[in-house]
């Protein structure tokens, strides 16, 4: 997985509150194999209109934004559906980070697994942060992980994170790998269980 | 003296293996897969490896699968492709799978409780966000990502942070009718789309110990849409009712042991919980949503909401946006809210009680509009046929098909067409989730057969009371 450390790049603000992972990423696109081509379909109702022509009032469609990789969402981001494909679809537009008042969280654990950040912040700072990036659209925003902070010009605030998510978007681990560093506890607790709950494992009736 | 523990608490700790950087390490007792699952086998077949605990993962065809012609090969490649790996990717993992041929076919979260794979007690996985609806058993039920799902296929266990608790009591007695729909919209629309946010919801309370098992089902399908990490439901004597004798309910010793160990599944007198909420269930109306989110529901007798009077810019902004991609005016009646289709279907509301409501409204009427019933499995389908239901629902001009996701999300081929208005049973009323354009309007099952035989939506108790 790509690591999270830090970054500067252009902020496309989305402030539209209850972006589901149904708007991110359209349901008849889930049967895509992922081969980094999901960011073809990001948003792709948003995006495009019926015959497939860009609407030019969409946001990501405008020139300084086109080529964010940080989006500025509304509260309940990626709520809804747990998609790991809408996750798929931001990373392979090129989004590192979503900023975003609260997250759906299934969504913030899948974009973990990913190497995208979902940062937490408040209705206020997010609030002036629309605000700096309607005035000034090209205005680029740094976003560092270690620190915990947004920088976008004059405003400078922190967001928040939950640790764990933080620690593993820093170093890019596997999960899998640390796991399997854990096998001799699985393996005892597996035995516990089948002692202490043995109804836990199903047997068919016959 | 112990401290007094949430539900919640010991269903955690019963499956808590080691603790790390402010996370657990769960073991999962059941873990379910379905055509969208692919991703996690492809990450699987990468590493060469192979599924840790067959015996503990179940396979169920239902996302893609096609609600008419069945026994027939599937005309669209694409989704025969999904069905088929499906199909693959059990065979070889040595999965139980209830496939498209399977009698006991259908929707995974309709299909796990009634063969009584759903236990109370249970750590239970699906790559599915409504996999809460299996906390109504009192089981720690949750949705994962594909990450997580190849996590769980690979190890059985999964990474967790403890989510704080929330209990929402309701209390008093629904109004005749009225269901557990009607209770999750209610809830949703107080609290919001992220009101749960981060937190495990236990419901509690004398209307939700007087909901049937199929009630509390639909119920903890909508903590999802609250945010809330999962739903419970404490097991008592209407739980254990319907466990009896179910294909894979424990029997024998393993079963006494069972009851014994389920006696302890409830939250302690004095539990702490991080957030309460209380709802009175005698002023629960029903609930119908307007707009293009879950929270934006409210009582039939409501209008739709005037942005020019909401202080809020950004929620004013949101209403707008909602009223102008549902077709709607502000302040319009939502009994004056003309419909062009109904949908009684999806894991929320479409188990045999469900059917039982909507039919009961239908008989001798005849449905204005066109309409598709799709229930919630295999199994349902048999007992309604069995009670003569397809017939009323035939008679009154809907079609009665087989079991699946279908129009809920409509990846099969089911779809509203773009501009469409439907009255649905289903969970999420997102933009374009029946479909591109398609304008869905969430409600309980006897309200969508009201919005039938009316043409519009409608208040279903007045056709209830005409007929007795
Ligand atoms: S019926 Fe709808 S909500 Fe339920 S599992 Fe299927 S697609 Fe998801």
């Amino acid at each position: 997985m790509e690591k999270f450390t830090r970054i500067t790049a252009t902020a496309c603000p989305l402030p539209a509150e209850n972006i589901d992972t149904d708007q991110i990423l359209p349901a008849r696109y889930l049967k895509l194999p992922r081969k980094g081509e999901h960011g073809k379909v990001l948003f792709q109702d948003l995006r495009f209109d019926a015959d497939g022509h860009e609407r030019p009032d969409f946001p990501l469609n405008r020139a300084p934004w086109r080529n964010a990789k940080i989006i500025f969402g509304g509260r309940n981001f990626g709520g809804g559906s747990s998609r790991e494909a809408a996750v798929y679809a931001l990373f392979d537009y090129g989004i590192r980070c979503v900023i975003a008042p609260s997250f759906g969280d299934i969504f913030s654990q899948n974009a973990t697994k990913n190497g995208l950040l979902t940062a937490v912040v408040t209705e206020a700072d997010g609030g002036a942060l629309t605000e700096a990036l309607t005035q000034e659209p090209a205005l680029g925003v740094t976003v560092d992980l270690g620190q915990q902070t947004i920088v976008c010009g004059d405003l400078h605030f922190h967001f928040t994170i939950d640790p764990a998510r933080r620690t593993r978007l820093l170093n890019g681990w596997d999960d899998i790998d640390l796991t399997e560093s854990f096998r001799s506890e699985i393996n005892a607790f597996k035995a516990a269980n089948l002692k202490q709950r043995p109804w836990t494992v199903p047997t068919q009736a016959t | 003296m112990s401290t007094p523990l949430t539900l919640f608490d010991k269903l955690w700790s019963s499956h808590e293996i080691v603790q790390r950087d402010g996370e657990s390490l769960l073991w999962v007792d059941r873990h379910f897969v379905h055509e969208g699952s692919f991703h996690a086998f492809s990450r699987l077949a990468e590493r060469g490896a192979a599924v840790a605990e067959p015996a503990l993962t179940f396979g169920v065809a239902d996302h893609y699968v096609p609600t008419r012609g069945r026994g027939k090969p599937i005309p669209n490649p694409e989704i025969a492709r999904m069905v088929s790996q499906l199909d693959k990717n059990a065979a070889d993992q040595n999965i139980t799978l209830f496939g498209l041929k399977d009698r006991r076919q259908g929707i995974v979260h309709v299909v796990g409780p009634e063969l009584g794979l759903t236990l109370p007690g249970l750590l239970i996985v699906c790559g599915d966000s409504h996999t809460s609806t299996h906390g109504a058993f009192g089981a720690y039920a949750f949705g994962i990502g594909a990450s997580e799902v190849a996590h769980v296929l690979m190890t059985q266990t999964l990474w967790q942070k403890k989510p704080k608790r929330m209990r929402i009591t309701v209390d008093g007695k629904l109004s005749e009718g009225l269901g557990a729909k009607d209770i999750a919209l209610a809830i949703i629309a107080n609290i919001g789309t992220d009101g749960a946010s981060g937190h495990a919801i236990e419901f509690a309370g004398s209307a939700i110990r007087a909901l049937s098992m199929e009630g509390r089902m639909t119920l903890c399908n909508m903590a999802i849409e609250a945010g809330g990490r999962c739903g419970i439901v404490a097991p008592d004597a209407t739980t254990f009712d319907y466990l009896k004798s179910r294909e894979f309910t424990p029997t024998g010793a393993a079963f006494d042991k069972a009851m014994q160990d389920w006696g302890e599944l409830k939250s302690d007198a004095g539990a702490n919980f991080d957030y309460e909420v209380s709802i009175d269930a005698t002023a629960v109306a029903p609930f119908v949503t307007w707009g293009t989110s879950p929270e934006d529901a409210l009582p039939i007798d409501a209008s739709v909401p005037d942005p020019t009077l909401e202080s809020n810019p950004e929620r004013a902004k949101y209403i707008r946006g909602a009223i102008d991609y549902m077709g709607l005016a502000p302040g319009k009646k939502l009994t004056d809210i003309a419909i062009d289709r109904v949908f009684i279907g999806s894991c929320t509301n479409a188990r045999i009680e469900d059917l039982r409501a909507a039919a009961a409204i239908l008989a001798n009427r005849v449905s204005k509009v066109p309409g598709l019933v799709s229930p919630g499995s295999s199994s349902v389908k048999r007992q309604a046929e069995e009670e003569g239901l397809d017939r009323l629902f035939r008679d009154a001009g809907l079609e009665w098909a087989d079991s699946g996701c279908s129009m809920c999300v409509g990846i099969n081929g089911d779809l509203v067409a773009s501009g469409e208005r439907c009255a649905s049973t289903t969970n999420r009323n997102f933009r374009g989730r029946q479909g591109v354009g398609a304008r869905t309007h969430i409600m309980s099952p006897a309200m969508v057969a009201a919005a039938a035989v009316s043409g519009h939506l409608a208040d279903m108790r007045p056709l209830m009371a005409r007929k007795s």
